[in-house]
C-alpha cells in the first residue's frame, strides 16, 4: 500500500505541470503514443470508422464528474472496452470485459479529469480486432480537488447501490434486450489530497472491481482505478436472464454484494 | 485560457474572475459597515478572486464587546486578514480573544495568518479541522496561484482550539454570542453567530446574496437548515456573499428561491428519467439573469444537486 500511494504521490508531482498548460499537439500525441505502449503494446489499434464513439463534454462544469457515453457497434463481437483519460495521473479509467449476457451497445459512466486532455476508447473483439477513438476534454483540477461535500454521508452510505431500469435505452438494442444504470455510493478517495497538518495524503480507497450477473450469466466485470467519479455510476445493456447480481471490491478488498429483482435498491 | 480554467477549477468558489484585473485594490477602498451597535463586516467584492481583490471576496468582519473582540471569518488571504486586523485596532484597543470560522472556504478562512499574534481561542464546527486537512493544501496552492505564486501571500487558517459540534456560547463582556453547528448545508463544517443584545444572525455562507450560492454540502440539508434559521428572532441577517446585511427573515427569500427550484427541477429532470449530462445545462435555467456569476456556477450546482437526489428514493 505504501509504495502504491508514494507512486501515486509522484505521478501527482509529475501530474501538476500539465495541469495549466494550454492544448499542445506535440506533447499530447507523445502522450498517447507511450500509453498506448503500456498498455496496448503487441496490438493494432485501428481508428474507428463507426466502430465506436465516444462522446463527453468539451468543457466539462465539474471536473470531478465528467460524464462520458461510449457507442459501439452492435454488430461487432466486444471482448473488452478500455476508457483512458490521457493526462490523468492514473490514465486508465477502466476496463470492462463483457460476458455472454451483455450487450455492448453502449456503456455510460462518469470520471475525473485532472487536466485539459484527450480521452481514448479503445474496443477489443474477441477475434482479435482492436479499435480506438479519441476526444479533447476541458476541465482541470479533477484528481487534485477535494470532492466529497458530506463526508460523514459517504461513511455512512458506503457500498449501498441503487438500480435504475433506463426506460429509453440506445437505438439498435435487439429485442428482450433492458437498459440499465447502476449507482455504487462509494467515495472512490483516489489518495491524492493532502493533509496539511500530516503531510499525508488522505489514504486511497477506491472501488477495484465491480463485477455484474444476470441470473448466473456474466454481464461484464469493471477493473477499475482511481479516475472514476466518486459514486461510481454505470449505465449498460443486457439480456435478463435471472435477477442481477453484483459484487463490488474497493481497495481495501471491503467488498459490497447486492441482488436486484428489479428497480431496487441495496 | 487553460490557466484562467484551471484556476476557476481549483478554486472553485475563488475562480478567477472573467472581468480584467481591477488597477486599485479593491479591498483597501472598502468601508466596515456597522450594522448594528458594535458589530462590523467588510462587505467582499461580489466576484471571483484575482490578484487585484486579494481575494477579499467574501463578507468578514468583527463584534466587540466589554472586554474583548470576535473576529468572525478573518479573510481570504493574508493580506485581506492584516486589513481587517489594522481596521479592529483603529477601532478598539480590546484583544481580539477569539476567532470564528463559519465553516472551511479559503476565501473566509485564509486570513487567519494575520491573527496568529493575538493567540485567538480558534472557535470552529466539530468536522472543520478534518475538512481542512482534506482541502486546506489544495486551496493554499490555488489561490497562490492567483496571486502570483508565492504561498506566504495566500495566508493560512490557525488550527481550531475550540470544536463545536452543537452549541457553544462566547462571553464578550456583557455581550453573549450563541454559536450554532450544523450538519451539511452549504457545506459540511458550516456554523453560525447569533448575538442576543441586537438580534443579529451572522450566517456565513450559509447565506447568498446577489452572488450565486456555491452548493459543497448538502441540497436538502441546506434548504433544512435555512427553515431553522429563519424560524430564530434574528431582525436582521450577515449574508457570507453580498451586502453587509439584509433584514431577516425576509432576507432568505432569494437563496430559498434558487436552492428550491435546483431541487425541483433536478426532481423533475430525475422523473424523466434524463441524465446527468442534461443537468448542467437545463436545470434553475429560470434563476438567470437573478445572481452575478451564474454561468460559472449554476452548472455545477446542478451536477451536484443531480448526484445527490438520484440516491432520493422514488416518490
Ligand atoms: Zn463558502
Amino acid at each position: 500500500m505504501t509504495s502504491r500511494l508514494f507512486a501515486l504521490a509522484l505521478l501527482l508531482v509529475l501530474a501538476l505541470p500539465l495541469q495549466g498548460r494550454a492544448e499542445d499537439q506535440t506533447a499530447d500525441a507523445a502522450r498517447w503514443q507511450d500509453l498506448r505502449q503500456i498498455l496496448f503494446a503487441n496490438h493494432t489499434l485501428a481508428p474507428a470508422k463507426g466502430q465506436i464513439a465516444l462522446e463527453a463534454p468539451d468543457r466539462a462544469m465539474d471536473a470531478a464528474l465528467v460524464p462520458v457515453t461510449v457507442t459501439l457497434d452492435p454488430g461487432l463481437p466486444l471482448k473488452a472496452l478500455y476508457l483512458v483519460v490521457d493526462n490523468n495521473p492514473a490514465p486508465l479509467v477502466g476496463t470492462f470485459h463483457f460476458g455472454p449476457a451483455a450487450v455492448p451497445v453502449q456503456v455510460k459512466t462518469r470520471v475525473r479529469v485532472d487536466a485539459y486532455t484527450h480521452m481514448h476508447a479503445v474496443a477489443e473483439t474477441t477475434d482479435g480486432r482492436w479499435f480506438v477513438t479519441d476526444r479533447y476534454v476541458k476541465a482541470a483540477g479533477g484528481c487534485s480537488a477535494p470532492a466529497t461535500k458530506d463526508a460523514a454521508l459517504a461513511m455512512e452510505r458506503l457500498g449501498q447501490m441503487r438500480l435504475k431500469t433506463v426506460a429509453e435505452g440506445p437505438t439498435g438494442l435487439p429485442k428482450g434486450a433492458v437498459t440499465a444504470q447502476l449507482l455504487i455510493s462509494h467515495p472512490n478517495y483516489n489518495g491524492m489530497q493532502m493533509d496539511q497538518v500530516t503531510r499525508n495524503y488522505t489514504p486511497a480507497r477506491f472501488v477495484r472491481d465491480v463485477t455484474v450477473k444476470s441470473g448466473d450469466t456474466l454481464v461484464f466485470q469493471l477493473e477499475a482505478d482511481i479516475s472514476l467519479s466518486e459514486d461510481p455510476a454505470i449505465t449498460f445493456s443486457y439480456q435478463p436472464k435471472g435477477p442481477l447480481s453484483v459484487t463490488v471490491r474497493d481497495s481495501t478488498d471491503a467488498t459490497f454484494s447486492h441482488v436486484f429483482q428489479g428497480d431496487d435498491k441495496g | 485560457m487553460a490557466r484562467r480554467t484551471l484556476i476557476r477549477a481549483v478554486l472553485f468558489l475563488c475562480g478567477v474572475a472573467a472581468a480584467p484585473p481591477l488597477v486599485s485594490s479593491w479591498a483597501a477602498d472598502v468601508s466596515l459597515v456597522q450594522v448594528a451597535p458594535g458589530i462590523y463586516v467588510r462587505p467582499g467584492a461580489v466576484e471571483d478572486a484575482t490578484a487585484a481583490n486579494d481575494d477579499a471576496i467574501a463578507n468578514i468582519g468583527f463584534i466587540v464587546g466589554r472586554d474583548a473582540v470576535a473576529v468572525i471569518d478573518p479573510g481570504g488571504a493574508a493580506a485581506d486578514g492584516a486589513r481587517l486586523r489594522a481596521r479592529i485596532t483603529a477601532i478598539t484597543a480590546l484583544p481580539i480573544r477569539y476567532l470564528i470560522y463559519t465553516h472551511v472556504h479559503p476565501d473566509h478562512v485564509l486570513g487567519a495568518v494575520a491573527f496568529a499574534a493575538d493567540h485567538p481561542v480558534v472557535v470552529a464546527h466539530a468536522r472543520f479541522a478534518a475538512a481542512w486537512g482534506e482541502r486546506g493544501a489544495y486551496y493554499r496552492l490555488g489561490l497562490a496561484r492567483i496571486l502570483g505564486g508565492d504561498p506566504a501571500q495566500a495566508g493560512d487558517a490557525l488550527p481550531p482550539t475550540q470544536a463545536v459540534d452543537t452549541t457553544v456560547d462566547i462571553d464578550l463582556g456583557g455581550r453573549m454570542l450563541h454559536v450554532a453547528a450544523y450538519g451539511a448545508a452549504h457545506t459540511d463544517s458550516d456554523l453560525t453567530v447569533y448575538d442576543d443584545q441586537t438580534r443579529t444572525l451572522w450566517a456565513g455562507d450559509l447565506l447568498f446574496q446577489d452572488r450565486i450560492p456555491a452548493l459543497d454540502g448538502s441540497l436538502t440539508g441546506w434548504l433544512t437548515v435555512l427553515g431553522q434559521l429563519k424560524a430564530l428572532p434574528a431582525v436582521r441577517v450577515v449574508p457570507g456573499h453580498g451586502p453587509a446585511q439584509l433584514p431577516w427573515p425576509a432576507g432568505a427569500a432569494d437563496e430559498e428561491r434558487y436552492l428550491t427550484t435546483l431541487v425541483r427541477d433536478v426532481r423533475a429532470l430525475l422523473k424523466r428519467g434524463g441524465d446527468i449530462d442534461a443537468a448542467a445545462t437545463t436545470v434553475a435555467q429560470s434563476e438567470k439573469g437573478r445572481w452575478k456569476l451564474f454561468d460559472a456556477y449554476n452548472g455545477r450546482n446542478a451536477i451536484t444537486a443531480f448526484k445527490q437526489l438520484e440516491w432520493e428514493d422514488p416518490p
